[in-house]
């Protein structure tokens, strides 16, 4: 067991947990932030995704040791974060292009998502799919994710 | 519930949809009280204003929080904007609650309907008693009844009181589809929101005061048993509480943390009782499909006399492998069992189900189990099971504490229930312009309700009535089933059997095309050319309508008009859960491999209720039917399943998914299926294309590594 600080959603917060625990589960069960998602615990699918210093990791692969003293973003805290427009921007447009299905995956979608158009304000199809690939859906629904994505980059949906 | 009553569920509702059902169930729920006006179960209208109705299906991403209050609200002339959901639990009020057959439409489509209808009549009894005014000078629209006369309107809410005193009419007049404000309209779902935010509560996002978490350590040979087990290491791991058997093939290992509880299952040291399958692979299970075509088949269709037709015979065989349902919610229920009375919250398709198999496995009487159904992460049919609910009620019990039971990635793929292997053989005597006079399909496959030890009457699994019917009106025709067993574990996953059917069926008829030297399109156009009913249990397959399909995809593809160099198309159509379907797939190959470029897809589903849902569940079912065909693939070797992750079992990325286009056949009839009929024509149209590129043809599934 180990003392950890990290900086989650603005806010400091003190763990006390098994160094080697992966962040997912120190966000889901010790911070009860529940919208961040267990898919396959081996970086695989992406419905872990979070912000580690502005930058997209698969939480259930990362050891939360590496990240004390880090600012994790995770979906809770992505409309309040550095990238309060641009999360609004994608939240809105996943719901103007109805992407949800099941829903489960598009926590960690809208995170890469996120993680893209803060580098990438205006991506092409090819730079969408290169960051979106590692997210899996299993309900299909990567064409409105594609959509979505233009659509908030201020495309209007258009490909 | 058992899948003959899953069978007979469906067939009801068809009925109810075709008119043959008089007093269909509509379930009287809470009594309306001075407060509440609630003439059924579905419904609550309260003085605030409230307009309540209740979900008796469960989401798990096909929309039925959304498109099952719509009907609803169309009949009750509701202000859309001022409705809530609520979502049913396990219930004896509302029939069978199974969400699977892709059914929650057809089945819910008359009670949902005459439910609203009889609230919004009520309501108007209502306001004409408040005014003392005739019936017919009142109105129904946006939560109010207005009197045109007098310039008079009063809200549901403040109707609600006066109307809950009023009888239920039984006889209530239904709106015809032309009058209709609500369904067919592409209305927001309900639950993006929440969904995009992160707040949505799904099973595994569940929690309550001093639950704890649980991860079971599972016997990895199929059939095999706990012998023994050491959990001094387990117990050395901090928050990890208890170490126990739980039934005879399983170890839980519970802590106050999912991680915890994984760490102590990674060192529990089990000994395993590998039982009779310890031997058990691959090649053994298809082997047992051959031996299986030997046997005589149960016939599910017959025409004419197969036996009697003479000319040029072709013949081939397919085979598909075993598949995994792979939600992106592994599995987990929460329970809490308390001595007289246990507590579910459970991401499940069967509330019914979980509740009745909790009862007995903890001892106790289905009316003391209650079931809350969350949201769920997928089901694709693995939440047809209720495996995981009886577990973590098992493991509250031994602990005396609530529980949340979570499956990992790996849990999910090696203990799943598979989509059962199949050999298909078809045989066609064709005539001299090569079109089939006779044609035999013989589907040898073990049942999933058979090793369930459900009924299968005649032997014949009680899901194929619903996904293997005649599609063509060949003079002499004959569909037959042989039941084969095997001890993988089985269960319904998309489309069920419909998958196999089609990608045996729709490949053999392009091969056929092929051999007579004739366009696939047209080929099929002529099979289909003339109107018939093919009677085939409750259903009627009508020639007609899968003629539909096919012309409008074929329009809507450019199926006539060239394409570029190195682009090849491929057509299947299909018919199942009472829809009709036809694909067109492009591709070209790279590097003998094909990609998937563009799909046109038509529907005819009957009257559509929300044209969005309805792309969501097609684009989403030929996203999941392309990766059952490219590479989905379950194998077995020394009894266990030897795939764990999406790394061996890897479903389409965004890299490799086509535009799908949508189209549904204007239509008012009854509502049918939605959820499945897209997957099983998309393996065949694309083998179809791919056989155009290479002149290859594929026999066997998946494509990639057969």
């Amino acid at each position: 067991m180990a003392d950890i600080t990290l900086r989650v959603n603005g806010s400091e917060k003190k763990v006390s947990v098994s160094p080697e625990t992966p962040l997912l589960w120190v966000l889901r069960d010790t911070l009860e932030l529940t919208g961040t998602k267990f898919g396959c615990g081996a970086g695989l699918c992406g419905a872990c995704t979070v912000h580690v210093d502005g930058s997209p990791v698969r939480s259930c692969s990362t050891p939360v040791s590496q990240v004390a003293g880090k600012t994790v973003t995770t979906i809770e805290g992505l409309g309040a974060s550095g990238l309060q427009a641009l999360g609004q921007a994608l939240q809105a447009a996943w719901i103007a292009e109805e992407v949800p299905q099941c829903g489960y995956c598009q926590t960690g979608q809208i995170m890469s998502a996120a993680a893209l158009l803060a580098k990438t304000p205006q991506p092409s199809d090819a730079q969408i799919t290169a960051a979106m690939n590692g997210n899996l859906c299993r309900c299909g629904t990567y064409e409105r994710i594609r959509k979505a994505i233009h659509r908030a980059a201020g495309n209007g949906g258009a490909r | 519930m058992s899948p003959l009553s899953r069978r007979e569920f469906v067939a009801a509702g068809v009925a109810a949809g075709a008119g043959l059902v008089i007093g269909f169930y509509l379930p009287h729920g809470k009594s309306s009280t001075a407060e509440v006006f609630s003439p059924n179960a579905y419904l609550r209208i309260t003085s605030d204003n409230k307009v309540t109705i209740v979900v008796a299906r469960s989401e798990m991403g096909q929309g039925v929080r959304t498109a099952l209050p719509m009907i609803l609200a169309e009949e009750l002339e509701a202000d859309w904007k001022q409705i809530e959901i609520e979502q049913a639990g396990a219930s004896t009020l509302f029939g069978d609650q199974t969400t699977g057959g892709s059914a929650s439409i057809r089945t819910t489509w008359d009670p949902m309907r005459k439910a609203g209808a009889a609230a919004r009549e009520m309501l108007i009894s209502a306001a004409a008693l408040t005014w003392n005014v005739p019936r017919s000078g009142c109105t129904a629209e946006r939560s109010q009844i207005k009197h045109a006369a007098s310039g008079r309107s009063l809200s549901y809410g403040e109707l609600a009181s006066k109307a809950a005193t009023l009888p239920i009419p039984t006889d209530v007049p239904l709106k015809q589809s032309k009058d209709y404000k609500i369904v067919g309209q592409r209305l927001a779902r309900l639950d993006s929101p929440a969904k995009v935010k992160g707040e949505a509560i799904f099973g595994i996002d569940f929690r309550m005061p001093g639950m704890k978490f649980a991860v079971l350590s599972r016997c990895p040979v199929i059939g095999g048993k706990v012998s023994s087990f050491d959990d001094k290491d387990s117990k050395k791991i901090s928050g990890v509480s208890y170490v126990g058997k739980i039934g005879d093939s399983a170890v839980a290992v519970v802590a106050d943390s999912v991680w915890s509880a994984m760490e102590g299952r990674r060192v529990l040291n089990v000994t395993w009782d590998d039982g009779p399958n310890k031997d058990l692979n691959s090649a053994a299970a298809m082997a047992s499909l051959k031996q299986g075509a030997s046997k005589k088949g149960a016939s599910l269709y017959s025409a004419g006399d197969v036996t009697k037709a003479a000319g040029h015979r072709v013949s081939a065989e397919y085979t598909l492998p075993f598949m995994a349902h792979a939600p992106m919610e592994p599995g987990n229920c929460t329970a809490h069992y308390q001595g007289t009375k246990c507590e579910l919250w459970a991401p499940t398709q069967v509330p019914q189900d979980c509740r009745d198999s909790v009862a007995t496995a903890v001892g106790l009487d289905p009316d003391q189990v209650k079931v809350n159904v969350t949201l769920m992460g997928g089901g694709f049919g693995r939440r047809l099971e209720h495996d995981y609910a009886v577990e973590a009620a098992l493991v509250s019990k031994a602990i005396s504490a609530p529980v949340k039971v979570i499956w990992t990635r790996e849990d999910d793929m090696r203990f799943s229930t598979y989509r059962p292997a199949s050999l298909h053989q078809l045989s066609a005597v064709v005539d001299a312009s090569g079109f089939p006079v006779a044609l035999t399909h013989r589907i040898i496959a073990p049942s999933i309700s058979g090793q369930k030890g459900q009924p299968t009457p005649g032997n014949v699994d009680p899901d194929l009535p619903d996904e293997a019917g005649p599609v063509y009106g060949i003079p002499n025709y004959s569909l037959e089933y042989v039941m084969t067993e095997t001890p993988v574990p089985l269960g319904w996953m998309r489309s069920v059997y419909a998958l196999q059917a089609a990608f045996a069926l729709e490949s053999f008829i392009d091969e056929l095309a092929v051999a007579a030297g004739k366009d696939p399109l047209q080929y099929r156009l002529k099979l289909l050319a003339k109107d018939q009913d093919l009677p085939y249990f409750s259903t009627t397959w009508k020639t007609a309508r899968m003629r539909g399909v096919l012309q409008l995809a074929a329009e809507k593809a450019g199926w006539d008009k060239p394409l570029p160099a190195g682009r090849y198309r491929g057509i299947a159509c299909f018919g199942c859960f009472a829809s009709y379907m036809a694909e067109v797939v492009e591709i070209t190959m790279e590097n003998d491999q094909p990609r998937v470029h563009r799909v046109v897809a038509v529907v005819d589903c009957g009257q559509v209720v929300n044209p969005s849902i309805l792309e969501q569940q097609i684009q989403g079912g030929i996203v999941y039917g392309l990766g059952n065909a490219l590479r989905a693939k379950i194998t077995i070797d020394k009894g266990r399943v030897v795939q764990g992750n999406f790394d061996d079992y890897a479903p389409l990325r965004m890299d490799e998914t086509p535009t799908v286009e949508v189209y549904a056949v204007p239509s008012t009839e009854v509502p049918t299926g939605i959820g499945e009929p897209s997957v099983p024509p998309i393996a065949p149209a694309l083998c179809n294309a791919i056989y155009a590129a290479t002149k290859k043809r594929i026999r066997a599934l998946p494509i990639l590594n057969a």
